[in-house]
C-alpha cells in the first residue's frame, strides 16, 4: 500500500491550473509551425502569427493565453493499492482549483447552479471523474475548457445502419455548424458507441490524448485521418475567416454498444487545448 | 493591406466608409458586455427603466476579462462567441449602438438591424487574449460589478486590433471567404 497525502495533491493541482493557462502545450506550437507552411489564406496566416505571438506574451508576462480559462475537467486514475491521507481526495482536488484560480489570476467562469447563475467565486466545482486501475498507480489529467468550443459539441444517436458513414457525416456536419465559433483552428474528440454518457467521457478523454497522436486500431487511425482531411477542405479556416486549418488534430475512441445502437458525441475543442498530466 | 486607424464614438461616415475585410486599429473607449450584463440591459429597457449608460455611436466588447494582476490594467481580454447575444442586440442598436467586437457569426435580425442602424460588426482573434491585452490602456467598471467578469466594463483602447467582418451593408466575411477554400 502506497500513501498519498492530500496536500501534495492540492498543490499539483493547483500547480497545473496555472500552468496549462500561461503556457502553450509544445505540441500546439508545433502544429501552429505547420500549419503555417501549409496555409492557404493571408488572413488565415496572419491569425496564426498573432496566435504564436499571443502564446509568447501569456508565457513571458504569466498572464493567461485566452480570458476564457475554463471550467476544470479531471480525470483521476488512483490505483487499488493506493491510500489517499489527511483528508479527502475530492476536496483536494477543489482547494488545487481554488487555490490555482485565485493566485494564477484566473477568471472564475464557473455558476453554482446552471438556471441560477450565481458564479461560485473560486471556479469550483470542476468535473471530475474517478477510475480505479489496478497496482499503486495515481494520476489526474487535467483540462481547463474553454466553453467556446465546448458550446459547438454536439451529440447523436445513430442508428446501427448508418454505419461508419453515418459518423463521418455527423462530424463534419458539426464542424461545419460550428463554423467560426469554437475559435478554430480546433481539435475534434470523437467518442463512438458505449451509451450517451460513455460516448461524451470517450470523446472529452480523447481530447486529451498527445495533439495529432493517433488510436491504436487501424481502422479508427483511418478515420481520424480522413475526417482531418475533410475538416480542412471546409474552407471554415483560423477563425472562421477562410483557409485550409480549420483542425489541428482529430482524436477519436470507441467502446463497445449495444446491437440497437450506435451513440456519437462530438466534443470539439479550441486552439489552445489546455490539459496536463500529474503523476504522484 | 494598411490597417485603418478609428476612433470611437463611431460616426455614420466613419461606419459607412468601412467595409467587410477592413483591417482596423480602434482607439478612444469601447464598453464590455456579455451574456448577463446584456440581459440586464434588455429588462432595464423592457421595465422602461434608464441604462446606465448612452449607447449612442458607442461600441461593445463582448469579453469577461481575467482579473489583473497589482498594478495592471487587465488580465487576459479576448472576445467571446457573439450569437449568444444576438437576441439581445437589435434594442441596443435601436439606442444608437454603432460598433461590435467578439467572434463568430451573427443572425440575419442582427444583420438586417445593423443594416437598418448603420452598424459594424468587427471580429478580434478568439484565444488571444495576452495579445490583444496590450491595446487596452484603462479598465472602471460602469455597472453591474455584481457579475465579476461579466460587468459592463469601459475599457480605453489605443490600437485595438479588429477585422470589420460584417459592414452596415451586410456584407459578410464568414460567408465570402470561407467560400474560396472550400474543396
Amino acid at each position: 500500500m502506497r500513501s498519498i497525502n492530500v496536500i501534495d495533491i492540492t498543490q499539483k493541482v493547483k500547480d497545473v491550473c496555472i500552468t496549462i493557462n500561461y503556457e502553450i502545450d509544445p505540441l500546439v506550437r508545433a502544429a501552429f509551425e505547420s500549419a503555417k507552411i501549409v496555409e492557404a489564406s493571408k488572413i488565415g496566416l496572419n491569425i496564426i502569427d498573432d496566435l504564436i505571438e499571443n502564446s509568447e506574451i501569456a508565457k513571458s508576462y504569466k498572464a493567461p493565453i485566452c480570458q476564457d480559462t475554463g471550467m476544470i475537467v479531471a480525470f483521476v486514475k488512483l490505483g487499488q493499492e493506493v491510500h489517499i491521507e489527511g483528508g479527502s481526495l475530492e476536496k483536494a482536488i477543489h482547494q488545487g482549483i481554488r487555490e490555482g484560480y485565485d493566485e494564477g489570476y484566473l477568471r472564475k467562469s464557473v455558476v453554482s447552479d446552471p438556471l441560477l447563475r450565481s458564479n461560485s467565486g473560486d471556479n469550483t466545482p470542476g468535473v471530475i471523474y474517478y477510475e480505479i486501475a489496478e497496482g499503486d498507480v495515481f494520476e489526474i489529467e487535467l483540462a481547463a475548457k474553454g466553453f467556446g468550443s465546448e458550446n459547438m459539441s454536439r451529440s447523436k444517436m445513430l442508428k446501427p445502419s448508418d454505419g461508419i458513414e453515418g459518423v463521418k457525416a455527423f462530424v463534419i456536419e458539426t464542424v461545419e455548424q460550428a463554423g467560426s465559433n469554437p475559435c478554430p483552428p480546433i481539435v475534434v474528440g470523437v467518442g463512438i458507441g458505449g451509451t450517451l454518457d460513455k460516448a461524451a467521457y470517450i470523446a472529452k478523454k480523447a481530447l486529451l490524448r498527445p495533439l495529432g497522436s493517433h488510436h491504436k486500431d487501424e481502422h479508427i487511425e483511418q478515420l481520424e485521418l480522413e475526417l482531418l482531411d475533410k475538416i480542412n477542405k471546409l474552407g471554415i479556416g483560423p477563425q472562421g475567416l477562410g483557409g485550409t486549418t480549420t483542425a489541428l488534430a482529430v482524436h477519436a475512441d470507441t467502446f463497445p454498444t449495444h446491437i440497437a445502437g450506435l451513440p456519437v458525441v462530438v466534443n470539439i475543442n479550441c486552439h489552445a487545448s489546455r490539459h496536463q498530466k500529474v503523476v504522484l | 493591406m494598411d490597417k485603418i486607424k478609428i476612433n470611437t464614438p463611431l460616426t455614420d461616415e466613419v461606419v459607412k466608409a468601412l467595409k467587410s475585410g477592413d483591417q482596423v486599429l480602434i482607439s478612444g473607449e469601447i464598453f464590455t458586455a456579455r451574456d448577463a450584463a446584456h440581459l440586464r440591459l434588455v429588462s432595464l429597457l423592457n421595465e422602461g427603466k434608464e441604462l446606465p449608460m448612452d449607447f449612442e455611436g458607442q461600441v461593445v466588447y463582448y469579453a469577461g476579462p481575467s482579473p489583473a494582476r497589482p498594478g495592471e490594467v487587465i488580465g487576459a481580454c479576448g472576445p467571446t462567441t457573439s450569437y449568444r447575444m444576438d437576441d439581445l442586440t437589435l434594442p441596443l442598436l435601436e439606442k444608437g449602438l454603432k460598433g461590435m467586437v467578439g467572434k463568430g457569426k451573427r443572425n440575419n435580425v442582427v444583420i438586417e438591424g445593423m443594416k437598418r442602424h448603420k452598424a459594424v460588426y468587427f471580429a478580434a482573434i478568439g484565444g488571444a487574449g495576452a495579445l490583444i491585452a496590450n491595446s487596452i490602456k484603462s479598465n472602471t467598471v460602469v455597472a453591474f460589478e455584481d457579475l465579476g467578469p461579466e460587468a459592463l466594463r469601459c475599457l480605453k483602447v489605443e490600437n485595438f486590433p479588429a477585422i470589420v467582418v460584417i459592414d452596415a451593408e451586410g456584407n459578410n466575411l464568414y460567408d465570402s471567404e470561407p467560400e474560396k477554400y472550400k474543396k
